[in-house]
């Protein structure tokens, strides 16, 4: 079970406050993905459910138990960190071990369970080495060995994925997804990256500055975006706003256009302008083009034969526009 | 980019560097030489440099007449005893500091560290009198206990500034997996911290062995450690420079022993923290 349900809970250092009072819900089983840019609050709010960071207010529930008060290791939660944070001093095997060890099982029982998870990471064949031996892929996967071992409630994931490179991400991110299908236990992800925040989650919690923009699957954020910065945040690459005549016309402070929602022509269209960028990348081509409404980004096939300097005609799929009021919010 | 090295240069240089280390060596290698002296020759003028009849006299007479060990017992007890108490106080001491340090913590260390900026002999009076009240002048337990609290300023800046090294995830992780705060330092945190732990130790062995203002002033025998030792052969007979001389070498052959074996870790421990 893995239920963690937050009442108001709040964050303030001294005078500033991180994450003003929020509610949030995590059912059993979901894997959650808290996303938001840098410094919206996001890892402080995974850290006041692990625990390491007391609340200043508002009470944290964990399988329906008031656990605002208790301490880190009495929460049932496992933590993957950014840093990895493994023991330097201790074998892959004594790392794994530790939980259960500062639990108290029993010497059998931690070499059975040690050996098992090995076994799911891969990492059989390194137990008695260092974390310094290792190359980055493996000491997250022994982070994640030491957090699976315990039969935790649930996981804690801070940007677990930061430190590693482009390929070596995209790998792992398959395999933590694929360790919550095996595993159905909760799962907290924390990220910056949109990317993954879309491939992975059940439900994404959208942050800025400590408040919930929007909670929802990813497919609900991306067709139906609540406000402005939603809609910017989600998606890659970002999505076009435009402002003034063109939004009157829809009856909008501001209109949206995902990139991939607009047709490129060479003959006709809404909006003429003219390429500065296109980025080639085989499967697509990301065309940068500036029109008198602004430099409009669009993204269409991958055979696309449109250089720098040609002229353009770009058509928004009407149905496909998102429109919004002088408050940034989405207008049904 | 790299200065260019001609072989004259390189020959100045090591000349001129061995110059120097002789100029500093040379105290203590006159030391040494006059240990072996008989007592005329020790005070001879000129001075005889190695033309000597070499002999173990002195060491003889000093190790059978004035007990040498006894003191040297003595030494090994106060400077270890007082060090590894400074690391039972300092270790969680500076735990606080460097992971949970509130607005206050920087003037607390500063304040800390200035008290070692005042003269020893300014609380003399009020130590030796506490000692006297509790009975306790002379006693290993009184030279442990004072010598604890002079370095303990010193242990602690130390050991902070290795914590400092450590990344709080890796004690938070300890946190998360179930680790009280006493598993944490026992487990995680010392384990990870022992080049630092290890030079501080051996810093502050070497600072207690060679501590002479506490010891002389508060032990007459019973406690009194190789300083003692030393300090009694500038009698009130005379000095003798030939046995003061073998006493002295007795006095730091054993740390300088100590210092050669863990030269690596001290220096290594010293630096730790400067490059990062």
């Amino acid at each position: 079970m893995g239920k963690i349900s937050l009442q108001k809970v709040e964050k303030r250092f001294g005078d500033v406050s991180v994450i003003p009072p929020l509610d949030l819900e995590v059912e059993d089983g979901e894997f959650v993905v808290f996303v938001g840019p840098s410094g919206c609050g996001k890892s402080t709010l995974l850290r006041l459910i692990a625990g390491l960071e007391d609340t200043t207010s508002g009470k944290i529930f964990i399988d329906g138990a008031d656990a605002t008060q208790l301490a880190p290791a009495k929460r049932g939660l496992a933590m993957v960190f950014q840093s990895y944070a493994l023991y330097p001093h201790m074998t892959v095997r004594k790392n794994i071990a530790f939980p259960l060890k500062m639990a108290g099982v029993p010497q059998a029982e931690i070499e059975e369970k040690v050996d098992y998870a090995a076994r799911v990471l891969n990492l059989s064949n390194y137990l008695d080495r260092r974390p310094g031996q290792l190359s980055g892929g493996q000491r997250q996967r022994v982070a994640i060995g030491r957090a699976i071992v315990r039969s935790p409630s649930a996981f804690l994931f801070d940007e677990p994925l930061s430190n590693l490179d482009a390929a070596l991400r995209v790998n792992m991110r398959l395999e933590i997804t694929e360790l919550h299908q095996n595993l159905k236990t909760t799962m907290i992800y924390v990220t910056h990256d949109q990317v993954e925040a879309m491939t992975m989650a059940d439900k994404i919690v959208v942050l800025q500055a400590g408040v919930v923009e929007q909670v929802g699957s990813p497919l609900e954020l991306y067709h139906r975006p609540r406000n402005i910065f939603v809609a910017g945040f989600i998606g890659s690459p970002k999505m076009n706003f435009i402002e003034g005549a063109e939004a009157a016309k829809q009856d909008a402070k501001t209109i949206g256009i995902r990139p991939e929602h607009v047709t490129i022509s060479k003959d006709s269209g809404a909006w003429k302008g003219t390429v500065t960028v296109s980025e080639h990348l085989g499967s697509d081509t990301f065309l940068h083009v500036e029109t008198d409404l602004g430099l409009m980004t669009v993204r269409s096939g991958g055979d696309v034969d449109v250089h720098h300097g040609d002229t353009v005609w770009l058509t928004p799929e009407a149905d496909k526009l998102h429109r919004f009021d002088d408050k940034g919010l989405r207008i049904a | 980019m790299a200065r260019a090295v001609t072989p004259a240069r390189k020959t100045v240089n090591t000349a001129a560097a061995w110059i120097v280390a002789l100029i500093i060596f040379f105290p203590i290698l006159w030391t040494i030489l006059t240990s072996f002296k008989p007592e005329p020759v020790a005070v001879a003028s000129p001075p005889v440099f190695l033309n000597f009849d070499w002999s173990f006299d002195n060491y003889r007479t000093v190790i059978q007449q004035r007990g040498y060990g006894q003191f040297f017992w003595n030494s090994v007890v106060i400077a270890f005893g007082s060090t590894i108490l400074g690391m039972i106080i300092a270790i969680p001491a500076a735990w606080a500091m460097a992971f949970v340090h509130g607005p206050r913590t920087k003037d607390l260390l500063m304040w800390m560290l200035s008290t070692k900026m005042m003269p020893a002999a300014g609380v003399l009076v009020p130590i030796y009198l506490i000692a006297v009240y509790f009975k306790m002048l002379d006693t290993q337990i009184l030279l442990t206990v004072v010598l604890m609290l002079m370095n303990l300023p010193i242990i602690i800046w130390m050991l902070y500034t290795y914590f400092r090294e450590i990344p709080v995830d890796i004690l938070e992780a300890a946190r998360m997996d179930g680790a009280t705060l006493f598993n944490e330092i026992v487990y995680v945190l010392t384990p990870m911290a022992v080049p630092g732990i290890a030079s501080t130790l051996l810093l502050n062995v070497i600072l207690a062995w060679n501590e002479s203002f506490w010891t002389l002033n508060l032990t007459a025998f019973n406690a009194a450690p190789l300083t003692k030792f030393i300090a009694g052969f500038s009698s009130p007979q005379g000095l003798f420079y030939a046995k003061l001389s073998a006493a002295s070498v007795m006095a730091f052959l054993p740390i300088l022993i100590l210092g050669w074996f863990s030269q690596k870790q001290l220096v290594r421990g010293l630096t730790f923290g400067a490059v990062k």
